[in-house]
């Protein structure tokens, strides 16, 4: 097991760029599966508010 | 049949087929990232041998080169979209090459980072400027302008024309990088990045990164149409469908 | 002409001119640009003088000579048809060893040594397993072969 993470000695340049890739794309996900929330959340609320305003006329 | 293909490409039909690929996507991107890691870690020979002895870190080669090849073939699919808006006036096909682009500039920005973790164990420098290396590092320059310049231009439909045409101008750099290393004559492009040839890559090696290489295809689908609903919803905000949309709590 | 159509031709025209410039730029790229000289070239003073350039070419077997400082390294870079000494101090990559090609950053010096601050090591297209290889006599043969003209003479 520990072998496999020392890679031969290769470590830093394996994991760095094995690392490096893992991040970017696990953060790219969670950002547009935040951000497809706040989009609906932020479209619901208008149409709330412009509910509201219909009613009050 | 024209008239159908339009229908279809309305945002508003697309909107729920994208709903349902994303999941799909993600599925077989898994599958195929878990093969391709596993393949490549404990399925294949730890060190190389002839004149390419590399130690270890030729593992790199299994992110590497897929990120390379996704940043090249992203850009292509980006300026298909581009062209295709420019030419029919289509709103879906803009709004493909916007949701296209970001994920495009993070493979090529792999490409590089990975390179370089690569380049300094086995060349011996993190950096050169190296013909590959300073034409893709040209087309992650590209992918940020494409963006910035969108997100300049506060008119979208002037917005997609403009950045649609740097996108279009751009694609010069997609043979010049593909040429960089695999021109007729290798000793008049001589680098430090050797000529490719798939033929002269062990089974095993090659499996592994073919698999990655389609896992980051399909990962490409999914963060593509996952950024393609957020910008139909954006942009339709003001249609009836999105109302409907929204006061069903549909999550399709 | 319907705008569709005009839109059509706009595109198509800026997609050949892109297509045009890209093989006008490559053209000049492949006879006017070359990434590093190769000792033949250095030997018929087409090198620049005075000025940092990159000497490329194999490493000639038996050539490398450990100083006596032990840091310093001397050895031959050939194309197989000219040789130049190089004179370097520092740490070697890994891919660094005789037969193989190398791309090397320096000035060539008045006693015809080219003084390297910088050695990168270049390799071939082959990926492929010890075991694998020692067997596959002939496609090592081809692979160092490869090696000589992409790290070979540039004319």
């Amino acid at each position: 097991m520990s072998d496999f993470f020392a890679q031969g000695g290769y470590a830093f340049f394996v994991w760095g760029a094995y690392g490096m890739t893992a991040l970017l794309l696990v953060i790219e996900v969670l950002q547009l599966r935040a951000r497809q929330r706040t989009i609906r959340a932020r479209l619901g609320r208008l149409m709330r508010i412009r509910d509201a305003g219909a009613n009050d006329q | 049949m024209a008239l159908n293909w339009f229908k279809f490409a309305s945002p508003a039909s697309f909107y729920p087929i994208a709903g349902r690929l994303v999941p799909a996507f993600w599925i077989i991107t898994l599958i195929l990232l878990g093969l391709g890691l596993y393949w490549g870690f404990f399925e294949t020979a730890d060190r190389l041998g002839g004149s390419n002895a590399q130690k270890e870190y030729y593992r790199i080669i299994f992110i590497h080169v897929p990120a390379a090849w996704m940043s090249m073939w992203l850009y292509v699919v980006m300026v298909g979209w581009a062209a295709i808006g420019l030419v029919f006036n289509t709103r879906l096909s803009f709004m493909m090459a916007n949701a296209v682009a970001p994920t495009g500039a993070i493979f090529t920005f792999l490409a590089l980072w990975t390179g370089a973790f690569w380049g300094r164990p086995s060349w011996g420098t993190y950096w050169d400027w190296d013909p590959r290396l300073t034409s893709e590092l040209v087309l992650f320059f590209l992918y940020i302008g494409y963006i910035a310049l969108h997100s300049a231009i506060d008119d979208v439909r002037r917005a997609d024309r403009a950045a649609a045409l740097l996108a279009i101008v751009g694609l010069i750099m997609v043979p010049v990088i593909f040429w960089s290393i695999n021109c007729p004559d290798p000793n008049q492009c001589a680098a430090l990045h050797q000529r490719s040839d798939l033929t002269q890559i062990d089974a095993n090696i090659l499996f592994a990164m073919l698999a990655m290489t389609f896992g980051f295809w399909t990962y490409s689908f999914a963060t593509s149409f996952m950024r393609l609903r957020g910008i139909i919803l954006q942009r339709e905000s003001e249609s009836a469908w999105v109302r409907d949309l929204l006061d069903t709590g549909d999550k399709a | 002409m319907k705008p569709r159509q005009k839109r059509l031709l706009f595109v198509a025209l800026a997609i050949v001119g892109v297509g045009t410039a890209a093989t006008l730029a490559l053209t000049a790229l492949n006879s006017n640009i070359s990434y590093f000289f190769s000792p033949t070239q250095v030997l018929a003073n087409e090198a620049p003088q005075d000025r940092v350039f990159r000497l490329g070419g194999l490493v000639t077997e038996g050539s490398i000579a450990r100083q006596e400082d032990g840091l310093t390294v001397h050895f031959d870079v050939t194309d197989n048809a000219e040789t130049v000494t190089v004179a370097y101090t520092g740490i070697l990559p890994d891919l660094f060893s005789e037969g193989q090609g190398v791309v090397t950053k320096g000035r060539l010096g008045p006693d015809g040594v080219f003084y390297a601050d910088e050695v990168l090591a270049k390799h071939d297209e082959s990926y492929m397993p010890p075991e694998v290889e020692s067997t596959l006599q002939t496609a090592q043969a081809e692979g160092a072969s490869d090696t000589a003209e992409t790290a070979g003479v540039s004319n």
